[in-house]
């Protein structure tokens, strides 16, 4: 797997955990530790992300993320056409 | 308001070209019990919710299930777009290249284009909510057909992870469920 996926990869896995504990918190929103875990996940990802989109281009639109020099946005690939091959 | 993620929420990959295997998981993007249904159904029913707890489990499901449609049209899109016609052909997915080529179009299984008629939006919380939890029961029993179904490993491998979140949904519509009965007995005392 190239270093892009595999950064891809980290994100997938920390913004499914992030995922889970919000749902799990919509129920539960008294759960300290459920909050805890969420907030240091949400912080990870959050760094995950900006290191990714430094190199491969804005993973988020309409101005929650920022595009360095040209307007990366509109770069393929698109989720669709990643796969993760062994 | 929504803002889309460039990545999907799950990494895919198909061993090969299979369009017959197209044919049969489309379903889960506008079947009866596939992800439109599941989306639509959650996001259009939250207007109505009587506690906020519940509007934000259906806002946040709902938005859940947007990206398992991705998924599976990702899946159906990576499984057709080598297919030669004769392959195309050979898996009885001809019907439906004669209208769609391979682009994604909401069909079931047997080619039969999505209805509103799928879903339906009550407006009684314990009524919606219990028609939610039926669906996700539904949509991992269609995961679980599918996965029998499956002669490529790294397809089964997304199906898995799919079905696994049904169990999820099914668990968080649960517990909004008694919340909400909570709510109705609260309103009772007075």
């Amino acid at each position: 797997m190239d270093q892009r996926r595999r950064e891809l990869l980290r994100i997938m896995e920390l913004e499914f955990a992030a995922i889970d504990l919000n749902l799990f918190l919509d129920t539960h929103p008294d759960d300290q530790r459920a909050l805890a875990d969420f907030n240091a996940v949400a912080q990870e990802l959050q760094r995950a992300k900006t290191a990714y989109e430094s190199r491969y281009g804005p993973v988020l639109n309409y101005g929650q993320s920022t595009s360095q020099g040209t307007w990366r946005w509109v770069e393929d690939p698109w989720p669709w056409e990643i796969t993760f091959n062994r | 308001m929504w803002i889309y993620e460039k990545k999907l929420e799950y990494p895919i990959r198909v061993s090969y070209t299979n369009p017959r295997l197209a044919k049969e998981i489309i379903t889960q993007y506008g079947g009866p019990d596939g992800e439109l249904a599941a989306s639509l159904r959650y996001l259009t029913q939250r207007y109505t919710m009587p506690i906020s707890q519940a509007k934000a489990v259906l806002t946040d499901i709902g938005t859940e299930e947007l990206a398992h449609m991705e998924i599976i049209a990702s899946l159906v899109y990576n499984l057709i777009k080598d297919a030669s016609v004769q392959e195309i052909k050979a898996a009885g997915l001809d019907d439906y290249y004669a209208d769609h080529d391979k682009a994604l179009y909401f069909v079931n299984a047997a080619g039969a284009p999505w209805v509103a008629s799928y879903i339906q939006s009550k407006g009684d919380p314990v009524a919606d909510l219990h028609e939610d939890m039926a669906a996700e029961q539904k949509a991992r029993a269609t995961y679980e057909y599918l996965i029998r179904l499956s002669d490529d490993p790294d397809v089964t491998d997304a199906l898995r992870f799919l079905r696994e979140r049904e169990v999820v949904h099914f668990q968080r519509f649960g517990e909004t469920l008694n919340l909400v009965h909570d709510w109705v007995n609260s309103k009772k005392i007075f």
